[in-house]
């Protein structure tokens, strides 16, 4: 069975303990959430999945990865060459800012590429041909005339649907959404979660969605863990969390979510929001129409 | 591929104070403050007096020999902080009061104001310092006064640029514009809320601004712009010296005693810099945000 | 370029939602953001142009040595009539504003006044001064670009670890380090001490300059194929070289080790290690090029400091460049070659970081298609 069994994961930084004992299993198939305010470790929980915790970070416990043809018994063992070689292509990652985390100034063609050719020693070529078929797959419009373009030319929506082409392009078993949505606009994200959804369908990806946003969750999630002080403390199904909260701060939380829902979600008669409920049609706009901050060329956080 | 895992690798710092770079900093420093203060007391010769040998090298008597008068080279050198750091650090004071003033008012008022300012401060920057500093000098006339006076000229932007874009910065935080709507007035938000916030940069600033100021200073006193002979200063001793170089004495000992009292105020000055960069220190926080 | 016209015809919906520069005038050349970009910086380095201009203008002005003692000597200068007809002819008689536009025009004619000491028009010494000074200063900036960014890298990525240390330490060193006592110094130990190196000035003295192309000799020897003064100009050229280049390695590793430490941050770069690239790649595709823009800005004050820094390097070793005419200049308080050295590398300055700043534009997706 694809995915991951996390057991016990601390981390410490300094005199900071940042995780105390994270137990958390993630499925393929499956979309994994991750809910928690700043500060709860739920970040920190995706970065060491990614072997990308930050420097002088002391990481204990047990990370079991599983795909369909290996088993690897604890991510947290491996030499940082190995894991380098895990890292984009079996377990992906997609950050909260898409306008940050392309670089300004290469192609859409290059970043989208290079590490697939890199992975799987692809020709350019092959591997130009794929970075289309991936711009297809995430509805980025003419794919081909995208890849020579630069990222200040899109919008937010469609360079976090980029960012999502370059996590998918090898093919991964994990994907590590970190708050994927929230710099976007709210009209996007439903667009963004859907297509979040169609992977995990299609391609049966562990998805690990991160968000402090209980709605978005409850939108998409199939499991939710609610992580606080470091530590996972209720966790199940989407349902369950939802609609029994076991702690206290769950059931502050969802308190605390709007009555309203997050955009794209129709609700059934219980008032929550229902799993496969379809996006209302307006609410998916078409892309690349979307203005947006991000994409004008003096306020990018990167800029010169 | 030294860390594959992480581009940054570090250990654990050491609080400032104990840095090597700092302590050696601290060092140099205090030595030369400690001379400027007492060496009037010291039993040296006269720095000015022409009473021995021209052109001895060092000797027991004369540890950094003698100079083509006759003067002693050791008493001029320790006496040459007299003329180098009350001057540089008058500079610093100077530069630092009229580019934070200018700074202030530019990042504060906006608009044409700081358009205004701003541009002058391009215009100044425009120039090579030590050849704006010479052109200065050198219509103002040479002396000491007028080389800190060229000096100031041309060295506060780099103060204003540095307060205006952070009083930028700090004009549009929660806690001023609160203030504002409290009623405070734009001086005592200034004072109260802004100032405070600025003054560990604008110390670093000034560190490392000290040691390019003597380097300007005794390389107006080089080139014969600065300090007027006979006065024992440390640029014009090296500008002495370099015309005969059988005698390295002369030009060897005031460099080194410029070379010591730059790098110290380099050193702390860097050390500081780099323990209040907000850079080197949020790693840990602006991953977890 | 061949993006930016592609650019052009991007498709309708994403054209519309980036901000509407002149997205309406596509077609003529000059609503091209990179011709528009270089356009303003042109413009803005011309209005600096003309401040430098006025700053040497006022400063002339200023000298309490009357410029009419200057220019005639203590001799004519009690003569009242001689005054008053100097005095008319050089225009002291007409306002601040028309004597300012008297003195532009003479500067676009390429009249800087006379030398008071070489008794020459200032230009005249300038045209000869400069190719010395350019071929050292050009030297000096191609070594330490390399050197400097090469090792700012380094202590970037390698932070707080002890090559960091080293490296810091050394190019703090290097930027404390007196220029015109590092240049006896140098001069004294390579030449003095060692004899490894030649001694003073740009040739041996029984070495004839090769014919004269650019000025500069390296060049010029090689164009004529006289490799023996070629090798003669190069041993010259090392010790000045030396001396210039601690300084500005030290300003550049300083400056790009922060640039570095800044792109080291950024999401991007988190970005690319999450797609399980080789460091390598991470670091020369993502950080290096990340980092281009300020590392430009910094190769432009390396430039300022640099020529600073022959100002009091080039005396100690003869070389006959502009910074030896200054130097020369000032201790003679010889104004009109102050201000005309003064004028020149102001505008050397300026035009070199217009260059960077057109560099950056074609550089830079974002300036280049706008």
């Amino acid at each position: 069975m694809t995915g991951l069994v996390i057991s016990d994961l601390r981390l410490r930084i300094g005199q900071a303990d940042i995780l105390n004992g994270v137990s958390l299993g993630i499925l393929g198939g499956e979309i994994t959430g991750l809910a928690g305010e700043s500060g709860s470790g739920k970040t920190m929980t995706g970065l060491v999945l990614c072997g990308l915790q930050p420097a002088g970070a002391v990481v204990t416990g047990r990370v079991e990865f599983t795909d369909s043809d290996r088993s690897i018994p604890n991510l947290l063992a491996l030499q940082p060459r190995e894991f380098n070689r895990l890292r984009g292509r079996r377990i992906a990652m997609v950050a909260q800012d898409p306008v940050a985390s392309l670089h300004p100034m290469l192609t859409i063609g290059t970043q989208l590429t290079d590490h697939v050719r890199h992975h799987l020693r692809l020709s350019k070529q092959q591997a130009t041909a794929r970075a289309v078929e991936l711009l297809e797959r995430v509805q980025v419009p003419t794919p081909e005339t995208a890849l020579r373009r630069y990222p200040h030319q899109f919008s937010g929506g469609q360079l976090q649907r980029i960012a999502i082409a370059i996590a998918i392009a090898c093919e991964p078993a994990v994907l590590i959404a970190d708050e994927p949505t929230t710099a976007l606009d709210v009209t996007v994200q439903a667009g963004i979660l859907r297509l979040l959804r169609e992977l995990r369908d299609d391609l049966g990806l562990a998805i690990i969605l991160i968000s402090h946003d209980l709605g978005v969750m409850s939108a998409i999630a199939d499991t939710i863990a609610v992580m606080r002080y470091g530590t996972v403390i209720e966790q199940g199904s989407r349902q369950q969390v939802i609609q029994q909260p076991q702690t206290e701060y769950a059931r502050e939380l969802i308190a605390a979510l709007p009555q309203v829902p997050p955009p794209g979600i129709t609700t059934d008669a219980g008032g929550q929001p229902h799993p496969d409920a379809q996006p209302h049609p307006d609410a998916q706009p078409h892309p690349g129409v979307q203005p947006h901050p991000g994409n004008h060329p003096h306020s990018t956080r990167t800029g010169a | 591929m030294t860390a594959p895992a992480t581009l940054i690798r570090r250990p654990r710092i050491a609080p400032v104070w104990r840095r090597p770079l700092a302590i050696v900093g601290i060092l140099f420093v205090s030595f030369w403050f400690i001379t400027m203060i007492i060496v009037p007391f010291l039993p040296l010769a006269d720095p000015l007096a022409q009473d021995f040998t021209p052109l001895s090298p060092p000797s027991g008597t004369h540890p950094f020999g003698t100079d083509i008068l006759g003067r002693d080279v050791l008493s001029r050198t320790l006496f040459g902080s007299r003329a180098t750091l009350p001057f540089a650090i008058l500079l610093v004071i100077i530069s630092l009061i009229l580019g934070s003033l200018v700074g202030a008012i530019a990042g504060y008022f906006g608009g044409v104001i700081d358009e205004i300012i701003m541009r002058i401060a391009d215009l100044v920057f425009a120039f090579p310092t030590i050849v704006l500093a010479m052109v200065v000098a050198a219509a103002l006339g040479p002396g000491i006064t007028n080389a800190v006076i060229a000096l100031a000229l041309i060295s506060w932007p780099n103060y204003a640029r540095v307060i205006r874009s952070l009083v930028l910065s700090a004009r549009n935080q929660e806690y001023v514009v609160a203030g504002r709507l409290l009623g405070a007035g734009p001086l005592s938000s200034l004072r109260r809320d802004i100032l405070p916030n600025v003054a560990s940069p604008m110390l670093v600033l000034a560190m490392l601004d000290l040691g390019s100021q003597i380097l300007l200073l005794s390389g107006l006193s080089f080139l014969g712009l600065g300090a007027v002979p006979p006065a024992a200063e440390w640029g014009s001793m090296v500008g002495d010296g370099v015309q005969q170089f059988s005698n390295w004495w002369l030009a060897a000992f005031p460099g080194l005693a410029i070379l010591t009292v730059v790098v110290g105020f380099n050193f702390i000055g860097d050390t500081l810099r780099d323990s209040l960069d907000p850079r080197s220190a949020n790693a840990v926080t602006q991953v977890n945000a | 370029m061949s993006h930016s016209s592609s650019s052009q015809h991007a498709e309708p919906a994403v054209a519309d939602a980036l901000p509407g520069s002149a997205r309406s005038t596509r077609t003529s050349w000059f609503a091209r953001p990179v011709v528009r970009y270089i356009g303003i910086r042109g413009l803005v380095s011309a209005v600096l142009l003309l401040g430098v201009t006025i700053v040497t203008f006022i400063l002339t002005n200023l000298v309490p040595v009357s410029p009419i003692t200057a220019a005639l000597g203590e001799q004519a200068a009690s003569d009242p009539a001689t005054v008053a007809k100097f005095v008319h002819d050089a225009g002291l008689d007409k306002p601040a504003i028309v004597q300012y536009f008297v003195y532009l025009g003479k500067l676009l004619h390429g009249d800087l006044g006379t030398s008071i000491q070489t008794r020459n028009p200032v230009t005249q010494d300038l045209g000869q001064a400069f190719p010395a000074t350019a071929e050292l200063a050009l030297c000096v900036i191609l070594i330490s670009i390399i050197l400097g960014l090469g090792l700012g890298l380094i202590a970037a990525v390698r932070k707080d670890r002890f090559s960091d240390q080293l490296i810091r330490m050394v190019s703090l060193i290097g930027i404390s380090v007196p220029t015109f006592w590092l240049a006896a110094a140098i001069y004294f130990l390579f030449f003095f001490v060692l004899r490894w190196a030649p001694g003073s000035g740009r040739l041996s003295p029984a070495a004839t300059p090769p014919p004269r192309v650019t000025g500069m000799y390296t060049v010029d020897s090689l164009l004529s194929g006289q490799f023996t003064t070629f090798l003669d100009a190069v041993t010259h050229l090392a010790l000045p070289t030396l001396t210039l280049t601690l300084f500005t390695v030290g300003m550049l590793v300083r400056f790009s080790r922060t640039a570095i430490l800044d792109v080291l941050n950024q999401d991007y770069v988190r970005a690319a290690r999450a797609k399980g690239l080789a460091t390598n790649r991470v670091l020369f595709g993502y950080v290096v090029r990340g980092s281009i823009a300020p590392i430009l800005t910094i190769v432009g004050l390396a430039f300022g400091s640099l020529l600073s820094g022959t100002v009091l390097t080039e005396q100690v070793f003869a070389w006959g460049g502009l910074g030896q005419y200054a130097y020369r200049a000032s201790t003679a308080l010889d104004l009109p070659s102050v201000m005309g050295v003064g004028l020149l590398v102001g505008a050397i300055y300026i035009i070199t970081n217009f260059i960077i700043d057109v560099v950056y534009g074609f550089v830079d997706p974002r300036v280049r298609i706008g």
